[in-house]
């Protein structure tokens, strides 16, 4: 493996550093670089200290772990790969993702998960171990978002206006969401047992990466929101 | 100086902030640190700081710092103010040259007490005299223009990227119990030494990262109340909206965040405490045209702390860290990790949210 020290470089200078460093580097001392990893496919990064917005942003294959948390735009329209992080995110974490895999320790800002899509097998999954922001999941047209509220502090496990446009995919949050104020246009319900089994994979990887128990976390009720049919916004501007 | 209208510059910004609850000194070099790691935030087409408890000796007087034309435009300005204070002290502020930083204006200040037989004759008080002051200044006179009119704090702006402005203004001379800082990126409006952040009015300052889309509709509203927006620049009319707000209206911080970063009406309305839900219907009604909209983070410097604070969608980033007395406020982590690689409780205040920290310091708070 081979090691950078960050600190002195800026995002270029880093960024040809990790593609000429072979199959596994670790960086430290990072320092807000932006752009890490972006477009890589192949290779296994780790970070020490606070990569920069737009981690790992089209990841084309490779996998990033932060040992910490990691700033805004993580994964943004990430196509493959898998972002692992030991803390918290910052805003719009996997945004238009389309393919790949982000598990995200504690919590995440606003606008998690927005404009995330699924093509045939290319299915984006967004795990969040805590709580999320605001407008989580909005726009969601496909993949798959799981948060599962592990958070210690007493706000709830999403902010406002989850889901909101959402028109494809499937969420699920850990809890019954008493009192969170989903759109019309979308159906939240509790998990029948097929939904259980269909998102134990995602815990049990997640209790694996930051050794967690996975029995533990899925038994308590989870609510599953997807849309109410296949084009919910049908009538909103024009018959199609 | 080429003013707002007569160029454009088409071209996001850093925003950082500490401040030391038990009012310990913070030398001015530690928020151009913070910029550092943000540098792709900035353009060098701006930067700027603000620092409070930076003038004890003089900490009765206000501090005007003053970017001048030429000798002939501080002339005029000083015999001015000459009819309406008295000059307590009067220097030129000391600058470095580096080859980063040009183009500068003459950089003055001076510390000045209101004359008591003007503002009998005024009949306003202390701190009124000196905003229509500054105003009329700003308005009226050529070739002069106050960027800074607080007691014991002081604004330090120019054009360059802000760890070369630091350089330029010496900040390593000062200290102070807080500190602000900003790295321009200017989007809409042209980058020039007046138009840097932070905007300053009294000892309100305010650094912003965004852009204010209802800045006409907030404009019109508050120059109807004496002040004049003569930047054309969005951050400006945010100063004068916490000016009007927290001096003239005498509402508190929070208050005055919820005014700015006002909750929808569907979230006062599921607002449970039927108190609370009819105070934000109220503050929201009688303050309807000062609802800031559009992405913002700015923060707020005042006499004895920091408000930071969101627009309520949370279009832009905002991160808090503290360890021991220190509280940091920042764009981005990597920013507070560059003022203290060990400082812990790393949280993202929500949308609206005001964080509010202030500091012990000598002489009380106002």
């Amino acid at each position: 493996m081979t090691t950078l020290y960050a600190r002195e470089l800026d995002h270029r200078a880093l960024n040809e550093a990790i593609r000429g460093a072979g199959e596994s580097v670790r960086i430290t001392g990072c320092a807000g670089q932006r752009f890490i990893g972006a477009g890589m496919s192949g290779a296994r990064i780790e970070i020490r200290g606070i990569p920069g917005n737009a981690l790992g942003a089209y990841l084309n294959g490779a996998e990033i772990t932060v040992e910490g948390n990691a700033q805004d735009a993580v994964g943004d329209t990430m196509n493959g790969g898998r972002i692992v992080v030991r803390g918290s995110i910052g805003d719009a974490a996997g945004y238009a993702m389309r393919g790949g895999e982000i598990f995200v320790r504690d919590n995440a800002g606003y606008r998690a998960g927005i404009h995330m899509k699924e093509y045939k097998e290319k299915i984006p999954v967004l795990v969040i171990g805590g709580r999320a922001g605001s407008f989580l999941g909005e726009y969601q047209a496909g993949g798959v978002i799981v948060v599962l509220g592990l958070h210690e502090d007493s706000r709830r496990i999403v902010g406002e206006f989850p889901c909101t446009g959402m028109h494809g995919g499937r969420m699920f949050l850990r809890g019954t969401c008493e009192g969170i104020a989903f759109p019309p246009q979308v159906t939240a319900r509790a998990a029948s047992r097929e939904d259980t089994e269909a998102v134990r994979p995602y815990v049990e990887t997640y209790a694996a990466l930051f050794g967690k128990d996975a029995r533990a976390i899925l038994d308590a009720p989870f609510t599953v929101v997807t849309p109410d049919n296949a084009n919910p916004y049908r009538r909103m501007y024009v018959e199609n | 100086m080429k003013l707002e209208g007569e160029v454009r510059i088409p071209s996001g910004c850093a925003i950082a902030a500490v401040i030391d609850r038990g009012g310990g000194r913070i030398p001015g070099t530690l928020t151009a640190e913070a910029m550092r790691p943000m540098r792709e935030r900035s353009n060098g087409l701006g930067g700027g700081f603000a620092g409070y408890g930076i003038y004890p000796e003089y900490r009765d007087f206000y501090a005007l710092h003053f970017f001048f034309d030429d000798r002939t435009a501080r002339k005029d300005c000083e015999a001015f103010l000459k009819e309406r204070f008295e000059i307590v002290k009067s220097e030129l502020i000391p600058t470095r040259k580096i080859p980063t930083v040009t183009d500068e204006p003459v950089i003055w200040r001076y510390f000045v007490d209101p004359l008591k037989s003007v503002l009998a004759a005024e009949q306003v008080d202390e701190r009124e005299f000196v905003v229509r002051t500054v105003m009329k200044i700003n308005t009226e006179r050529r070739g002069g223009y106050v960027f800074s009119s607080g007691k014991n704090m002081g604004a330090f702006k120019a054009v360059g990227y802000p760890e070369d402005v630091a350089e330029f203004y010496r900040l390593e001379e000062y200290a102070g119990y807080a500190w602000c800082a900003h790295g321009r990126y200017p989007t809409n409006t042209p980058g020039w030494w007046g138009g840097a952040h932070p905007f300053t009015l009294l000892d309100w300052s305010v650094v912003h990262n965004g852009e204010i889309s209802s800045y006409d509709a907030n404009r019109r509203w508050i120059e109807m109340f004496g002040y004049k927006c003569t930047l054309q620049t969005d951050t400006e009319v945010i100063t004068y909206i916490m000016d009007y707000l927290l001096r003239r209206q005498g509402l508190t911080l929070e208050e005055a965040a919820s005014v700015v970063a006002a909750p929808f009406w569907s979230s006062i309305e599921s607002e449970a405490d039927p108190g609370k839900r009819e105070k934000l219907n109220y503050l929201r009604t009688v303050f309807a045209s000062l609802l800031v909209t559009g992405p913002f983070s700015i923060i707020l410097g005042f006499d004895g702390g920091l408000m930071a604070l969101n627009d309520r969608l949370k279009l832009r980033s905002m991160v808090v860290g503290e360890r021991g007395s220190r509280v940091y406020i920042a764009s981005e982590e990597a920013a507070i990790c560059a003022m203290d690689p060990e400082a812990g409780n790393i949280r993202y205040p929500a949308g609206g949210e005001p964080v509010i920290v202030t500091a012990k310091t000598e002489g009380g708070n106002r």
